[in-house]
Parts: C-alpha cells; sequence; structure tokens
C-alpha cells in the first residue's frame, strides 16, 4: 500500500509564508505591461500574470487571483524571482521548475537547487502528483505572457 | 428490523481499507457510492457463470445473460415505480441519459423557439446538453433561480414555465444538498403545459423514489452513485414520451431491420441501447437494487436525515463560525451533502489536510459553475453521506477539519 509523504513536505515553511503574505499582489497597466490569464479547471484557481518587459528585462511583475494554497505560494515565489531578471533567464528558470515538478524520484540537482533558491521549497509538491498543475499554473501562464510580449508590436507610449 | 449500520457496514469492502495509517473515512458518496459485497458477486456470477451476449443467442448461457438483463431493468422499473419495465432505458450514466433526453427526444419534439426551464442549481448534465440543443435547434432556455436561502426562489415559476414545454430539474442538489419541491414543480410544469424531467443522480440513492408520485415525465440516474457499478445509468420516460422518442445512437442491436436502403429502428428499450449493452453492469445495478430494497430506502433516509441533522450541529458549533456551510442549515428538504467553505483554508487544502487522516471529500466547483457563481465561490470541499457512513466518521471529520484550520491559521 503507498503511504502519502507527510505533509510538511507540502506545506513548508517558505510556502506558507508566501501563501499568506504574497508579493507582488496587485494590476500593472495594459499596455505597456502584457496580461496572461492562467486557470486550472480542476479546482477552480485562477490567476492573471501582468509583466512589464523593457529591452529583454523584466522590470515589473504583478500577481491577480486566487486559488489554493500552492497555486498561490507558487505564483508569489515566481514573481519575486523573476523580477528584474532577463526573459531568457526567467525562461530558463520556468524550465528549471518544471523539471523540479516532474522530477519525481531523481532529486534535483546541487546547480538546480542553487539556481531555484527558495523556490526548490516547492519540490515537495512533485510527491502529490494532483498538486503539480496547482503549482506550474502561474509558470505557465507567465510564458504565455511572455511570448506574447515577445510576438507583440513594440508598444507606442 | 432496526437499522445496524455495523453490521451494514461489513457488507462493504472498501471500508476495511486503511489509508495514511488511518481507516477510511469515506465521505465522497455524492460522488460515488462504496459496492456491497452482493454486487460485486452479482457481477462475478455473472461473468463466471453467464457471461454471454445478450438478445443474439439461441444457447443456454446467452438465454441466462439476456434474463438477468432484463430482469436488471425489471429491479429498476420496480425501484422507481415505474408502470412497466420498458419504459426503463439502460445509458451509460446519468450525464448520457440527459444527452439522450435532449439529443433525441428534445431534437425530435422541440422546434425553435420552444422553451426548456432549467435551474441555477442544475450539475452540467443537466445544463450543457441543453445548450447544445439551443445551439442546434434554436430552443430558448429560462432559468430558475436559487435565493439567498440556498433554495429554488419559486416566486416566478410561474412566469418561466408560461408556454415552456420542459421544465428539467435536479431532485436534490449535489453541492448544496437541497431537496427541490419535485411533486410541486410537476403540478405547476403540467398545469402549465410543460412536461417535468427529474435529475435524481442525487436523491435515488437517497430518498424514496416513485415517479408516479412525483408527477415526473422523465427521470435520469446513474448506478454508481446508488451503490451499483459505474458505467450504467437510467433514462425512464413515460412510453408516452418514449414514444415520440427516435432512437439516439445507431448501430447493432437498435434495429429491427436494416436493408441497403436503410434501418427500421427496434421497439421497446433496445431501440435507444445500440450495440453491446453493459450487462455485467446491469447485472451489478439490479443487486444494487435489491440490496437498497433490503435496508429499504425508508431506513436510509431515516439514517441519513439523523446523520445530517448531528453533522450540521458539530459543524456548526465546533469552529467558532470558521467553518461555513453553503446550504440549507435547516434539515427539512435536505440531504446529506454538506458544502463547507472554510476560513482562510483554500478547499483544495482543507481535501488534502483530511487525506492525512483517512477522511475523503472533494473540493471543486462539482460541476456546478453557474451555481457557484451564484454564490461567489469557487471551490467548496465537499461532505456527503452514503447509507454506512456513521456518527464516529462525522467526529473524525470535524477533528480533522480542526487540524487543517490549525495548520492554516
Ligand atoms: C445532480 C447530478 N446530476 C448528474 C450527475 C452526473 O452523473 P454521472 O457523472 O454519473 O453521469 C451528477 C454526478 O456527479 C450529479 O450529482
Amino acid at each position: 500500500m503507498t503511504q502519502m509523504p507527510p505533509l510538511n513536505d507540502l506545506y513548508r515553511e517558505i510556502v506558507m509564508d508566501h501563501y499568506r503574505t504574497p508579493r507582488n499582489r496587485g494590476e500593472l497597466p495594459t499596455p505597456p505591461a502584457r496580461r496572461a490569464d492562467g486557470h486550472n479547471p480542476l479546482c477552480g484557481d485562477e490567476i492573471s500574470v501582468f509583466v512589464l518587459v523593457e529591452g529583454d528585462l523584466i522590470t515589473d511583475v504583478k500577481l491577480t487571483g486566487h486559488g489554493c494554497s500552492i497555486s498561490q505560494a507558487s505564483s508569489s515565489m515566481m514573481s519575486a524571482a523573476i523580477k528584474g531578471r532577463r526573459v531568457e533567464e526567467a525562461r530558463e528558470l520556468v524550465a528549471r521548475f518544471k523539471d523540479l515538478m516532474t522530477a519525481e524520484s531523481s532529486e534535483p540537482s546541487e546547480d538546480a537547487l542553487r539556481e531555484l533558491g527558495e523556490i526548490a521549497a516547492l519540490s515537495g509538491v512533485s510527491k502529490f502528483p494532483v498538486r503539480i498543475k496547482c503549482a506550474t499554473l502561474a509558470w505557465n501562464t507567465l510564458t504565455q505572457a511572455l511570448d506574447d510580449a515577445e510576438t507583440s508590436e513594440p508598444q507606442q507610449g | 428490523m432496526s437499522y445496524d449500520v455495523r453490521l451494514l457496514r461489513t457488507d462493504f469492502p472498501l471500508l476495511r481499507r486503511v489509508v495514511n495509517g488511518y481507516p477510511i473515512t469515506y465521505l465522497d458518496s455524492g460522488a460515488t457510492s462504496l459496492t456491497p459485497r452482493t454486487v460485486l458477486e452479482a457481477m462475478d456470477v455473472y461473468y463466471s457463470r453467464h457471461h454471454a451476449n445478450v438478445h443474439r443467442g439461441v444457447y443456454q448461457t446467452a438465454a441466462e445473460a439476456t434474463a438477468a438483463y432484463e430482469d436488471a431493468r425489471a429491479a429498476v422499473a420496480r425501484f422507481i415505480g415505474a408502470a412497466h419495465a420498458d419504459e426503463v432505458v439502460f445509458t451509460k450514466n446519468a450525464t448520457e441519459s440527459f444527452n439522450l433526453l435532449a439529443r433525441a427526444w428534445g431534437a425530435a419534439n422541440l422546434r425553435p423557439g420552444d422553451v426548456v426551464v432549467v435551474t441555477e442549481m442544475e450539475h452540467h448534465a443537466n445544463l450543457v446538453p441543453w445548450f447544445q440543443l439551443r445551439d442546434s435547434h434554436g430552443i430558448e432556455l429560462r432559468f430558475l433561480r436559487v435565493g439567498d436561502d440556498y433554495r429554488l426562489d419559486l416566486s416566478n415559476l410561474d412566469e418561466l414555465l408560461d408556454g415552456a414545454t420542459l421544465l428539467s430539474v435536479t431532485a436534490m442538489s449535489n453541492v448544496l444538498g437541497t431537496i427541490n419541491p419535485v411533486v410541486h414543480l410537476a403540478e405547476r410544469a403540467h398545469a402549465a403545459g410543460a412536461l417535468l424531467a427529474v435529475d435524481g443522480a442525487q436523491s435515488v440513492a437517497h430518498l424514496p423514489t416513485d415517479v408516479q408520485s412525483l408527477g415526473a415525465d422523465f427521470l435520469a440516474f446513474s448506478a454508481h452513485k446508488m451503490l451499483g457499478p459505474t458505467g450504467i445509468g437510467v433514462l425512464w420516460a413515460k412510453q408516452e414520451h418514449w414514444d415520440r422518442t427516435p432512437p439516439f445512437l445507431g448501430g447493432g442491436g437498435m434495429i429491427a431491420d436494416v436493408t441497403l436502403d436503410g434501418f427500421t429502428p427496434a421497439d421497446g428499450p433496445a431501440r435507444y441501447e445500440a450495440g453491446t449493452p453493459p450487462i455485467a453492469e446491469a447485472v451489478g445495478l439490479g443487486a444494487a437494487v435489491r440490496y437498497l430494497e433490503s435496508i429499504t430506502m425508508e431506513s436510509v433516509a431515516a439514517h441519513e436525515l439523523d446523520l445530517t441533522t448531528y453533522a450540521l450541529e458539530r459543524l456548526t458549533s465546533s469552529f467558532d463560525g470558521r467553518v461555513r456551510i453553503v446550504g440549507p442549515r435547516e434539515t427539512t428538504e435536505r440531504g446529506g451533502v454538506i458544502s463547507l467553505d472554510v476560513e482562510g483554508v483554500h478547499p483544495h487544502d482543507v481535501s488534502q489536510v483530511l487525506d492525512q487522516y483517512g477522511v475523503c471529500v472533494r473540493p471543486g466547483h462539482h460541476c456546478a459553475k453557474p451555481l457557484m457563481r451564484r454564490f461567489d465561490l469557487a471551490a467548496t470541499a465537499r461532505v456527503s453521506f452514503g447509507p454506512y457512513s456513521t456518527r464516529p466518521e462525522v467526529d473524525t471529520l470535524v477533528d480533522a477539519l480542526g487540524q487543517a484550520l490549525e495548520m492554516f491559521s
């Protein structure tokens, strides 16, 4: 019989902190910012990601929406991690995060953990398969916003 | 015979499961019910001794399989008080029953502009097929709203029914637990010249059902929510309505004749049962019906009422108002489905923490998004009882909810 891993693997201290005190809540004016909406039909999590891209830098990020602790914490951590980063770096981080979620058995490498920083606290989610979608929602929505920002015409001030 | 829930629980093998180190506390019967051993055995006997395709063979086991399949139809007819077994058509589930109703009966009997009235508390199964029919056939949909008391607002019922052809309504809400006044709705619908379709998915396993005294014209439900197997459901209709309903799916089994010019459909329920039907599942459903008859639906209803009363009281008195009941607080006209809104804890997290204690409840919108919007909720954590649920299980639930509140406070 399979035994669920303990809950504190999922609800780590940093995760709960981001859930209780989410970072970067709010909206950015669009344009110049880009907005993407994501939702998880399974549990009704909804999120809107606003990114302001100037040159190849993400100069600001804001989030609105609602959802479970994992989706809220994940989005908050994501916003803190990508603000001030280059678009390319943010995309790499998205890829790293998705690896972390699908890693199942193999422990993430030292490199990956260093790069992910506190986001690595979400690694426990991979042991709760039904919650992975909650954790990845914000990241998929971010990718959408970045794609949109890259393919769109430069905005008129 | 008194209702001995402890003895009854020994009939359900799954209740012996241990989950995360705790005996399972299964509180998700609204999603699907547990299966008694008699149902498993009936299907086992069917596969071990009688398995053959129905309605085709002349050999012994084929005749036995056909008899078993038709016997299940007769059992279901008796269980719901149908006038004749042939009024019972087997489908895949309640959802398919509504699709059969909308696409076969509806498409043939409703013209552009004809009105179907549904309610804001319907499961998507009783909404989407009507939206589809609106898109394909131009029918008009009207909606009975839900009041702040979590009950249907009947103040404009006659207005909505004016000129309507069908009222389609759930007997019991799968989110709120509200039991709707089906008899009254049937009277009002008929007075307005409309028919009444009833979604019995939540009600048939929890309340005695008699289609005659309900005054229903159609009744849809699923076996898996009434102690039966998955994969089979029922659409019952009065014969006069079947007489005006063309076939639904086409293929073998549903024809009287096929030539290169076309086909003549079969008569009777076979007309709507194309292809090899869920035979073992029908046998299982028949056994489930007999099981429910043996413990009696009156006793089941009384037991669940007692349990719901106890649960509402414990849930409202234990958490200083931090656990809100999304549904009627009074126990009259209310079934054993209790949706919870837990302060500061998302339903997904509630279910996750409860799972740690072996407690199974369902988070989500429960396939009733218009209803969730009505109450400005994205999701609830839903507790739902079955004939085997107990007060100690409610106590376990309350303790586990306390843990969830503590973790997230
Ligand atoms: C009220 C109601 N109607 C219809 C359904 C659909 O049942 P099924 O999924 O078995 O088709 C359900 C089950 O979730 C229900 O609760």
